[in-house]
């Protein structure tokens, strides 16, 4: 039965060829590092559809592609700048220094990093999103070719929100594959901001990992906007390891990408821990849109809340699921889920799978999840006001979705998301 | 101004209205009286166009147009406002956002420029103190939160704002209590004129002491059965619609 749970992924076998040119070749810690994930993805692939996390989402397509190595030199137009913010750019996974805003104290590039042959990289990189079986893991950790280490003092803040860009020029009648790696770590009453914005153009796919530990009492704020092309695959992995009293806040705004899926993983590990995991999708055409969540409370007094809110137009699909596991001493647990989606067409479809797996008894745990359309009495209301029909729809839609995107604090960052809606609204029905 | 004429109407395959005539003239305020289920509300949502309101037969003329044959936003553009009976909470779309969205889909619609930001809260402001409406509602969501005076309130503001040329007011007296009832009554009263009508749906006599109708009709099992001056809203009050409908 083992052979049915996973698909071949005949790029593994380029491992061997590859390895010379990835970063940091020279350091043997790290040789064994890529070598356990490399001989992981060669034996296990990519799961199928038979395994009960992935039933909804198919890899095959992505381990039939001419996968490739990415074109680091290529040049990308409208590369997302965010007011307030410090941009670093790669390309192909690959840091781009004439892109860049330049240094950032605490925070360097996973290349130049292993450059330096740190005790403290050879400690900490794989530590919290090991490369154990999961497959994401696996070929990012093997493959990974670049990327950033965001490295936080005790008591530290970043002087101003670190944005991330991850772009990718593709790859004529070729599968661009990029592995960018992001390694945080927050030591004790440390605070920062991080946005990664993934963007391109053409067929490629994108692999981002993010390993993340926030500190005691420290804080994290982690934005994702995967705006992708929309012939792309972006599947990510986000481990989180949380500690007492800190707090890890993270939104995922997905508008990209055919097939993309976005996992997070976190551990409250500490006793008042928290994390907020909010996102939005808006998704047409035929694309694909998977966000799987887990939030294991592992210690007591921990609150967790999660939002995901979709619309979905088109053919398109989208699946929330939302694990949440509460260990047998976790008492005084808080644990809120909520998936909110709209169809706006026939064609749509929407699967929500909340998972609670509770272990304590004195723990208060919410899930809704609710799939609708368009409220017919808030349109008809708009339009008896004169309001014309497309203008009723992208006022409710922007309600709907701005409940969400309100809560982000940064204005700069608010201001931002809110823009990408609006394009998207633009957008709305031009792909079908 | 508007034509009603031999007007049928289906809900759910139900036959609620069967055969309404109205004619309405410019500068007349019209109420339209009956018991509950005798299809007031649907005449109202008919002449919006409100989706699930099939017309089987009949026409309306509205200033010399089909107006059966028009969207529900074209019909607002052309001067026809209803003011709900229940007024619908809009979650995440402030008051103040919402109007000014109506106010220049209805200017574009008419070929007229759009209001700027500033000119329209001038706008907004002069309206809203005439109704005694504070600044702190514009900002809150479109009636999330409103009392149901201030939902009524709300409608009437927005009925003074986009400022129609007929005005359908369905059961907008139901559940005010007397100095709602006035400022209601007063906003009515200032979109009177000769250029302009009313249609005033209304279960009970009560508004009709503020809002002095030129003609009223009782409306049962679908029909007007009968027409008079405002003297048969007194006798309504009086009598019931049982006498009315028995003599029908």
């Amino acid at each position: 039965m083992k052979r049915a749970k996973n698909i071949a992924l005949p790029y593994a076998e380029t491992f061997g060829a590859a390895k010379a040119g990835l970063p940091g070749g020279g350091l043997p810690w790290l040789a064994a590092l890529r070598k356990n994930a490399a001989g992981h993805l060669t034996e296990n692939g990519l799961p199928s559809r038979k395994v009960e996390a992935w039933k909804y989402t198919n890899l095959a397509p992505l381990a039939e592609s001419p996968l490739c190595a990415p074109d680091a030199d290529a040049s990308v137009p409208d590369l997302p700048q965010i007011e307030g913010t410090h941009r670093l750019v790669f390309v192909g996974g690959q840091y781009r220094a004439d892109l860049s805003d330049g240094a950032l104290s605490g925070v360097s590039t996973l290349g130049n990093a292993l450059d330096t042959d740190d005790k403290w990289l050879a400690d900490n990189l794989g530590r919290i999103a090991k490369p154990n079986g999961h497959a994401v893991v696996n070929a990012n950790t093997a493959f990974m070719n670049d990327g950033c280490v965001l490295r936080l003092a005790e008591g530290a803040k970043l002087d101003k929100p670190l944005h991330l860009v991850f772009a990718s020029a593709g790859s004529d009648g070729k599968v661009a594959a990029h592995h960018p790696r992001i390694l945080i770590v927050a030591e004790k009453e440390s605070q920062a901001e991080i946005i990664e914005s993934h963007v391109g153009a053409g067929a490629y796919w994108a692999n981002p990992v993010s390993e993340v530990e926030v500190g005691e009492a420290a804080t994290v704020r982690h934005i994702k906007v995967q705006a992708d092309s929309l012939a792309a695959t972006h599947l990510a992995y986000t481990r989180v390891i949380v500690a007492t009293a800190g707090r890890y806040d993270s939104f995922v705004m997905t508008t990209g990408a055919a097939l993309s899926r976005s996992e997070i993983d976190v551990v409250l590990d500490g006793e008042d821990a928290k994390c907020r995991l909010n996102g939005v999708y808006m998704l047409q055409g035929s694309q694909h849109s998977d966000i799987s969540t887990t939030i294991d409370h592992a210690k007591p007094r921990c609150d967790s809340d999660e939002t995901y809110k979709g619309v979905l137009d088109g053919n398109s699909r989208g699946i929330f699921q939302g694990k949440i596991h509460v260990a047998p001493d976790a008492q005084q647990t808080n644990g809120n889920q909520l998936s909110r989606a709209i169809l706006l067409s026939d064609g749509a479809e929407m699967n929500a799978k909340p998972e609670l797996e509770i272990y304590a008894d004195d723990v208060k745990c919410s899930h809704g999840a609710t799939t609708g359309e368009l409220d017919d009495d808030s349109m008809f209301y708009l339009r008896a006001r004169g309001i014309p029909e497309d203008t009723a729809r992208h006022l409710l839609i922007r309600a709907f979705i701005g409940e969400i995107v309100d809560e982000i604090e940064t204005p700069g960052t608010r201001n931002y998301l809110e823009k990408l809606v609006e394009n998207w609204l633009e957008r709305e029905g031009d792909i079908q | 101004m508007l034509e009603i004429k031999n007007l049928h109407a289906t809900v759910a395959g139900n036959d609620i209205l069967k055969g309404v005539d109205l004619k309405v003239n410019a500068g007349e305020v019209h109420a339209i009286m009956g018991p509950n289920g005798s299809g007031k509300s649907t005449l109202s949502y008919v002449l919006a166009g409100r989706d699930g309101y099939d017309v089987t037969k009949g026409e309306v003329i509205y200033k010399g147009k089909d107006l059966l044959d028009l969207a529900v936003e074209e019909r607002a553009g052309e001067g026809i406002f209803l003011a709900f009976q229940y007024p619908v909470e809009i979650p995440g779309v402030d008051n103040t956002t919402f109007l000014k969205t109506a106010y220049n889909a209805i200017q574009k619609y008419r070929g007229e420029p759009p209001l700027d930001a500033m000119q329209f809260l001038k706008l907004l402001r002069a309206k809203r103190d005439e109704l005694g409406m504070g600044e702190e509602m514009m900002r809150r969501p479109v009636n999330v939160g409103f009392s149901g005076g201030e939902k009524k309130r709300n409608e009437i503001l927005q009925m003074a704002v986009l400022d129609p040329m007929l005005a359908v007011l369905d059961e907008t007296d139901s559940g005010l209590d007397i100095d709602a009832l006035k400022i209601v009554a007063e906003g009515i009263n200032a979109l009177r004129g000769p250029e302009r009508a009313s249609i005033v749906i209304t279960h009970y006599q009560r508004l009709l002491d503020y809002v002095q109708p030129d003609f009223v009709h009782v409306l049962s099992d679908g029909k007007i059965v009968r027409s008079g001056g405002k003297e048969l809203a007194l006798e309504l009050e009086r009598d019931g619609y049982a006498s009315i409908s028995d003599a029908a």
